[in-house]
């Protein structure tokens, strides 16, 4: 029995992904989730980078290949103690488990927009964030987007690669959502200027530098290297920044219609309880810590503690995917005995 | 714009300010700018009944030479530990200053002592070689209007005009202007932080006006210390005001008020350059805003005769803001010096309207 069930907590995609591939495997997953529906922050966006895939159609499939598993959802686990060969689980609805095997795949959280006070989310009528703004594509009513834009701005790194926000990490998917969500809003509003406030443009992955010079040519996206220093808001309630363009040198003032903060990704906060109710250990970016960076990144110091997807550093989707199926197969060796 | 935004950031900025038993430092400039708001702020200290105490031995905190880039740090921490020991010598803990530099000054050096203890000790022997004085750091230290802040309600209490239309009714619409040295460089030092600082929004809406925010709220007023010390860069400094006075215009604000020795001259005393190379003036009928130090303006909300506030030097003429919230004074008066004799009348502008 102790090597059926599987305990994964977290069922957005890393999770989701790894128990359809342990129902695969011949195991019997158990997700804990505690929001009230599966998908974590995928289900709320709009489509995926570079394909353009809507996020539904991912979280639909998966959604559906995981039938077989058990899943609590607004659940958490309350307590988890140490046995001889595995561990002894409580969630907070009241449900005692047994498992040899555990994975962590408990995601990340965005960092709070608000917290950069100089962008004023939370202070001026129309500054939103990165998720607002999937939120809205997806069909959300918000009044911060107005009816008729003539222009939009995105500032990249809010409380990523920020010191004085307390995260010096790279969030790695924020330029490349910012130039997808710039593409997205220049299709609802062709007539719109775009303008994106970026450090550098870190874009790693494959189709992703295709995707930005697309962004340039057919849709005339602006690109300007410079932080954003502050943001007001004038009499007519559109929004007001200020910047330095690095590469012409000159200062920039910008009028816009919506401003689009790109909040970066931070560890999850329930995690670091987490790691304490297990005994595992939190890196010094603030996420979990694997027992090595570059061979063993699935696996935690603890025998039968696993991990997958953002719980461990920023991942994009396909490496959330790609992580969530190695830890599968990771699992499904250590309980036959084969890690 | 989102009030409750505000307020949740206001509320994360909040200091500590005893209300009472303060040691009080004057500017070294302000006198000559301003020269009654000092005296008024001891003034209005007693008049609620508070300890606020000064001696006239203290000296310039060395902030101006500090921000020009003429004197080494240690030396100014060391007449900054001599103004401590004149404190501790008093009896008092609480260090209040009255210029906005010389609080970001006397915060910057009590943060890098306690980074750096060392230095601390090496300052403590400087001074006792220089003077054989000893000093106790202070147990709070504020901006002066961090404590009218703390005291406008009991002003607000004793209100004999209110910063309202009295006419109307209708709230008058007041500029707030922080000082750059007041709270951008350590937020938490400042009531409401560095990019809504709340310490002068509070006296405004305390005695019933209404703040304006306008997109370059933050900027600087133009002084910039070096911006207008060294000639050369004279122009910089009445740029970056008019920047400011052209980005507030559309608002018609009734008044400005600030909080530091140089913001109030300089965006006074720009309005007449600004008037005379341009032809614009930014208040009603060819007059300016007027500009209020903080003291000036609890001074009239408390009654006192605007003649006595030392309002007469002001290059904007502040008679249609006194029409406006009410406030009866003598015109004839204007001019006459404290023994009632002429003090003589300036020249008037060729543009800017004045009396």
């Amino acid at each position: 029995m102790l090597n059926k069930k599987v305990l994964i907590i977290g069922g957005g995609i890393a999770g989701m992904e790894a128990a359809r591939q342990l129902l695969l495997l011949g195991r019997e997953p158990v997700i804990v989730e505690q929001a009230a529906r599966l998908g974590g922050h995928v289900a709320g966006w709009h489509k995926l980078f570079p394909d353009m895939m809507p996020a539904s159609e991912l979280i639909d499939r998966l959604t559906g290949s995981i039938e077989g598993a058990t899943v609590y959802l607004k659940t958490r686990v309350a307590y988890m103690n140490r046995l001889k060969d595995g561990y002894s689980i409580m969630l907070s609805n009241g449900t005692g488990l047994q498992v040899r095997a555990v994975l962590i795949a408990s995601g990340f959280r965005l960092f709070e927009a608000s917290k950069k006070e100089e962008y004023g989310y939370g202070v001026y009528d129309h500054v939103i964030t990165n998720s607002d703004l999937e939120a809205w594509f997806n069909g959300a009513e918000d009044k911060r987007v107005p009816d008729r834009l003539q222009t939009v701005a995105f500032v990249h790194c809010v409380g990523s690669r920020d010191l004085k926000a307390g995260n010096p990490q790279c969030s790695k998917v924020c330029c490349m959502t910012a130039i997808k969500q710039a593409i997205e809003m220049k299709e609802k509003f062709p007539q719109a200027e775009i303008w994106c406030f970026y450090m550098d443009l870190r874009l790693f992955g494959k189709k992703y530098e295709d995707f930005y010079i697309n962004a340039q040519k057919d849709y005339g996206v602006h690109f300007v290297r410079g932080r954003v220093s502050e943001v007001s808001e004038d009499l007519e309630g559109r929004v007001v920044l200020k910047a330095e363009d690095t590469l012409a040198g000159n200062p920039v003032k910008l009028s816009a219609d919506l401003l689009v903060l790109m909040s970066g990704m931070l560890c999850d906060t329930g995690t670091g309880t987490l790691a304490k109710m297990i005994h595992t250990e939190v890196d010094s970016d603030g996420f979990l810590r694997s027992r090595d960076n570059i061979y063993r990144i699935n696996e935690s110091r603890r025998p039968g503690v696993f991990f997958a997807g953002a719980c461990t550093g920023t991942k994009t989707v396909p490496e959330t995917i790609a992580e969530a199926r190695a830890a599968a197969l990771g699992i499904h060796n250590y309980l036959n005995g084969n890690d | 714009m989102i009030y409750e935004g505000k307020q949740k950031i206001w509320a994360d900025y909040q200091k500590e300010i005893p209300d009472d038993k303060w040691y009080y430092v004057r500017s070294c400039i302000r006198q000559n700018f301003f020269p009654a708001s000092e005296r008024m702020f001891t003034e209005i200290a007693g008049l609620l009944g508070k300890d606020v105490h000064e001696t006239p031995h203290h000296t310039t905190c060395g902030g101006i030479a500090y921000h020009c880039d003429t004197i080494p740090q240690e030396t100014v921490m060391t007449i900054v530990a001599r103004q401590f020991a004149l404190m501790t010598e008093a009896g008092y803990e609480n260090y209040a200053a009255s210029c906005i530099t010389s609080f970001g000054n006397y915060a910057e050096i009590l943060e890098t002592w306690r980074e750096y203890p060392e230095l601390e000790a090496k300052i403590r022997e400087n001074l006792w070689k220089a003077c054989r004085r000893e000093f106790n750091k202070p147990k709070y230290l504020a901006h002066a209007s961090d404590l009218v802040y703390r005291w406008r309600g009991e002003i607000a209490a004793r209100a004999k005009h209110l910063l309202v239309d009295h006419k109307t009714g209708e709230p008058l619409r007041i500029v707030e202007h922080i000082g750059c040295h007041y709270s951008k460089m350590f937020p938490s030092k400042g009531i409401g932080g560095a990019e809504y600082p709340y310490v002068l929004c509070g006296l405004i809406e305390s005695w019933g006006g209404q703040v304006v925010d306008y997109p370059e709220r933050r900027h600087c007023c133009g002084y910039g210390f070096r911006q207008y010390h060294i000639q050369a860069n004279r122009g910089y400094s009445v740029s970056n005001t008019h920047k400011k006075f052209e980005s507030m215009e559309p608002y018609h604000p009734d008044a400005i008020i600030t909080n530091c020795p140089g913001c109030p001259y300089f965006l006074d005393r720009w309005q007449y350059v600004i008037a005379e190379q341009t032809g614009k003036t930014y208040g009603r009928d060819g007059f300016g805003i007027p500009v209020f130090t903080y003291e000036e303006l609890a001074g009239l909300v408390l009654g006192y005769d605007p003649w006595d506030l030392g309002l007469q030097l002001h290059q904007v003429a502040v008679e249609p803001f006194l029409d406006k919230i009410g406030v009866e004074y003598d015109p004839k008066a204007k001019y006459l010096g404290l023994n009632k004799e002429d003090i003589l009348r300036p020249g008037l502008p060729t543009v800017l309207k004045c009396f």
